[in-house]
C-alpha cells in the first residue's frame, strides 16, 4: 500500500542576514529527515520552538521547496500536481484561526472558497456541501452567516477545520491546531478531530509542543531536535520507554496536574539550540547530561528500536 | 498573622463593562497563591488592579485591598509608585513588553535599585550580577552589557525575575511568566521561582491558565471564571475534591500523559464563556453547567467546604468526597 506521506532525505536551508557587517548565515531548519505516514494513521511531531516543525509542515504541503530530498503525498510529487488537485489531496489547519480566516467574508463563504476555486461544482452543490461540513464541525447555519470577528476562538478553529475538509482531502496537516485555545475548547476541538478521522478515514500529521495532546491523538510520535528526528516510535512505546535523553527531558518537563510532586530538575542548562550553528558530533551534546567524549565528534546514526521505531543516540 | 495581600470584592470596569466582578482572595506570607482561569476571565486585570497599573478607563473599587497591613485603596499615586518594583514587583508573560530595547540589561537593572534604594550605580550593578547568577544565568558580566533582543526568551524571563528581585520584594506577582516558553524552559523557570520562594521567604501571586503548573507550584488556588473567584482551596484539596462544576469540568479537560485513553474522548465543557452585560445576576457559568436550574439565575451563596475551601454555587458540598484521604 502506498503511504499517505513519504519523505526521503528531506533538507531545507534558509540563508539569513544577521546584520550589516556580518556574513550571511545558513539556517538548517530541516536536516535530512526520512519517514512514512501510513494511510489512516496520525504522526505526532514534538520539539522545542524553532526545531523545524512548521518548516517540515510547509515542505509537505508544497508551500516551500526543499533544498534536497523528496516528498510524496499519496504516492505523488506535489510539484507535479496543479493547485486544484493538490487542494483535493492535502489541506492545512494552522494555529491561529483568526489570522488564517479572511476578516471581511462570511464564514460560509470562507468555507465555500476551496469548492468554488475548483470550478467544477454547481452553486447548489457548493451550498449543500458547505451546509453539511458546517454541521459536521458543530457550527449552526446561523454561525455560517457571521464574520470571523463575531466567533469565539474555538468556533473560528471549527470554521478553519470545515474549510480544510470541505474538499474531502485524505490528508490534513495540523500545525499547533489547539495551541491558541483554552483547555476546555482545546478538548472540544481534539474530540472533533478524532471523530472526523474515524468517520472519514483521514490521515493527520499533528504538530504540537504539548506532549499530552500528542499522546492523546497520535498513533506514532516523532521527536524533533535542531531539524532532525532524534527518536520516533509508536506512541505507547515512546511514552512508556523514551530512549533519547532529549525525549526523556521533554517528558519530564511536562507538568501533570499532580499536586505535591513539585517541579522536576530536567538538567538541560541554559545553552539554547541555534539552527544556524549546529554543534559537531551529536547535535544535542551541549545540553545532554549523559554525553561522553565520542558524542562531541561523532554524530549518531539512526538505529532501529522495537516495535517500529528509531533513535539517534550513541547510548540509547 | 494577617495575610500579606488581602483582596475582598474587587470590581474593575472598563466603560461600564465589568472585567472583574467581586473577586476575593488572600496571599499568605511565604506561600505561592495561584489565580487560574481561562483567557479573558480577569486574571491580568486583577493583578494590574492590585499594582494600580490599570489601563486608562479602568475603574477599580474594592471592599478591602491591603498589602502588609497598608490599605492600597487609600494610597496616593506617589506612595503606590514607591511600593511598586520595591516591596511588590511584577513580571509579565512577554518580557519584551517590560524591557526597554534601547538600554542594556545592566543599566535597566541598576536603575530599579538606584530609584528605590539610592546608592551608587556600581553597587547596583554588583547586585544585578549577583542576582543574575542566582537565577541561573551563566556569565552574568557579559549579559549585563547586552541588549534585550540579544537574549533568548528563557534568558529574558530570568532577567525579568532577577530585576524584580533587585529591591528584595515581599510579594512577586507573576502573570503567565512561562506561557510563551517551551516546556523545558518553563520547568526550569518554575523550579527557580519555587527555590527563590523557599530561600528568600518570598510570597508569590502566580497567574496561569495551566492546571499542571498550579498543581506543581501552588500552596493555595483561586479559580476565576468570568470575573469572579468561583472556588478557593488548598492545592491538594482542590485537585482531590473540586466542588464547583466549572473546576470539575476544567480538570476533566486536561490530558495527562501516561493516563491517556486514546480511544475515549477527553472531557470537555460545552459552549463558551458568555458576555456579561451590566445588570447580570446569578451564576455566570449557568449557560455551560449541567446542573443549572432556575435558582441559578438568583444570587448565589458562597459555600464552605473546609477551613480554607469555599466556592460559589447553589449546590451543597459533597462531604463524602471531601473526607481527608
Ligand atoms: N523563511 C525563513 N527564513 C529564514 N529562516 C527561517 C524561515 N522559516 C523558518 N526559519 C528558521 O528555521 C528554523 C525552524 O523554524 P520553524 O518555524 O520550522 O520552527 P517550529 O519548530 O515550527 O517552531 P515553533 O514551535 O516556534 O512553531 C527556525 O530557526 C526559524 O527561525
Ligand atoms: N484596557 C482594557 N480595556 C477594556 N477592556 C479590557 C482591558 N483590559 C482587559 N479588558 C477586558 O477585561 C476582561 C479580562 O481581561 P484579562 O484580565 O486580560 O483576562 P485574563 O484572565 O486572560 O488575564 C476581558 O474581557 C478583557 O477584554
Ligand atoms: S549521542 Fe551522546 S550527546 Fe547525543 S543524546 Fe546520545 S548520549 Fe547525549
Ligand atoms: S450555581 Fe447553578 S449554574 Fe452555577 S455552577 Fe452551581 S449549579 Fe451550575
Ligand atoms: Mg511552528
Ligand atoms: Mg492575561
Amino acid at each position: 500500500m502506498t503511504a499517505a506521506i513519504e519523505v526521503e532525505n528531506l533538507r531545507c536551508e534558509f540563508r539569513v542576514h544577521t546584520g550589516l557587517m556580518s556574513a550571511e548565515k545558513r539556517v538548517v531548519a530541516v536536516d535530512d529527515v526520512t519517514f512514512k505516514v501510513p494511510a489512516g494513521s496520525v504522526l505526532g511531531i514534538v520539539g522545542e520552538s524553532g526545531c523545524g516543525k512548521s518548516t517540515l509542515a510547509r515542505l509537505i504541503l508544497g508551500l516551500l521547496k526543499p533544498t534536497a530530498g523528496t516528498v510524496l503525498v499519496d504516492g505523488k510529487r506535489l510539484f507535479d500536481l496543479d493547485r486544484k488537485a493538490r487542494a483535493r489531496l492535502i489541506q492545512p489547519v494552522f494555529q491561529d484561526p483568526f489570522a488564517s480566516l479572511n476578516p471581511r467574508r462570511r464564514i460560509k463563504d470562507i468555507v465555500a472558497l476551496p469548492l468554488a476555486a475548483q470550478g467544477t461544482f454547481s452553486r447548489g452543490e457548493i451550498e449543500r456541501r458547505v451546509g453539511g461540513i458546517l454541521e459536521r464541525v458543530g457550527l449552526s447555519a446561523a454561525m455560517g452567516e457571521r464574520m470571523p470577528s463575531q466567533l469565539s476562538g474555538g468556533q473560528r478553529q471549527r470554521a478553519a477545520i470545515a474549510r480544510a475538509l470541505v474538499l474531502e482531502p485524505r490528508i490534513v496537516i495540523c500545525d499547533e491546531p489547539t495551541s491558541a485555545l483554552d483547555v476546555s475548547v482545546q478538548a472540544q476541538i481534539l474530540n472533533l478531530l478524532a471523530d472526523l478521522r474515524r468517520d472519514l478515514g483521514l490521515t493527520y500529521l499533528f504538530i504540537s509542543h504539548n506532549l499530552a495532546v500528542v499522546e492523546h491523538v497520535a498513533s506514532e510520535v516523532a521527536v524533533m531536535y535542531l531539524g532532525r528526528f532524534v527518536e520516533r516510535n509508536e506512541t505507547d512505546a515512546l511514552f512508556r520507554k523514551p530512549r533519547h535523553p532529549y525525549t526523556q527531558a521533554l517528558l519530564e518537563s511536562v507538568l501533570t496536574p499532580e499536586p505535591g510532586k513539585g517541579v522536576p530538575d530536567i538538567g538541560l542548562g541554559d545553552a539554547m539550540p541555534d539552527p544556524s550553528n549546529i554543534p559537531p558530533g551529536c547535535r544535542f551534546n551541549p545540553r545532554c547530561r549523559i554525553a561522553v567524549e565520542r558524542c562531541r565528534h561523532e554524530a549518531p546514526m539512526p538505529m532501529a528500536r522495537p516495535p517500529r521505531g528509531m533513535v539517534e543516540c550513541h547510548l540509547a | 498573622m494577617s495575610a500579606l495581600l488581602d483582596v475582598e470584592e474587587l470590581q474593575v470596569t472598563f466603560n461600564r463593562t465589568a472585567a472583574v466582578r467581586g473577586a476575593s482572595f488572600r496571599v499568605e506570607r511565604g506561600e505561592t497563591h495561584c489565580l487560574v482561569g481561562e483567557s479573558g476571565c480577569g486574571k491580568s486585570v486583577t493583578a494590574l488592579a492590585v499594582m494600580s497599573l490599570l489601563a486608562r478607563g479602568g475603574q477599580r473599587s474594592a471592599k478591602k485591598m491591603s498589602f502588609a497591613g497598608a490599605d492600597l485603596t487609600s494610597l496616593s499615586d506617589r506612595e503606590m509608585a514607591r511600593l511598586r518594583g520595591n516591596r511588590m514587583a511584577m513580571i509579565f508573560q512577554e518580557p519584551m513588553t517590560s524591557l526597554n530595547p534601547a538600554f542594556t540589561i545592566g543599566s535597566q537593572m541598576a536603575e530599579v535599585m538606584t530609584r528605590h534604594k539610592g546608592g551608587s550605580r556600581g553597587a547596583a550593578l554588583d547586585r544585578a550580577a549577583e542576582l543574575m547568577g542566582r537565577v541561573g544565568i551563566t556569565a552574568p558580566g557579559m549579559r549585563l552589557g547586552q541588549f534585550p533582543h540579544q537574549l533568548s526568551g528563557g534568558l529574558r524571563q530570568r532577567v525579568m525575575i532577577a530585576m524584580a528581585l533587585m529591591c528584595d520584594p515581599e510579594l512577586l506577582i507573576a502573570d503567565e511568566p512561562t506561557t510563551a516558553l517551551d516546556v523545558t524552559v518553563q520547568a526550569q523557570i518554575l523550579r527557580l521561582l519555587a527555590n527563590l520562594k523557599r530561600e528568600l521567604g518570598l510570597s508569590i501571586l502566580l497567574i496561569t491558565h495551566d492546571l499542571g503548573i498550579v498543581a506543581r507550584v501552588a500552596d493555595h488556588v483561586s479559580v476565576m471564571y468570568a470575573g469572579e473567584v468561583v472556588e478557593r482551596a488548598p492545592t491538594a484539596e482542590l485537585f482531590r475534591a473540586p466542588q464547583h462544576p466549572y473546576t470539575r469540568g476544567l480538570l476533566s479537560c486536561v490530558p495527562v500523559p501516561g493516563r491517556v485513553q486514546r480511544d475515549r474522548p477527553l472531557g470537555s465543557i460545552p459552549g463558551v464563556v458568555p458576555a456579561i452585560g451590566p445588570g447580570f445576576a446569578g451564576c455566570a457559568f449557568r449557560s455551560r453547567c449541567a446542573h443549572a436550574d432556575e435558582t441559578c439565575t438568583r444570587a448565589i451563596p458562597r459555600r464552605r467546604a473546609g477551613d480554607a475551601h469555599d466556592y460559589l454555587c447553589r449546590l451543597e458540598p459533597d462531604w463524602a468526597e471531601l473526607q481527608p484521604a
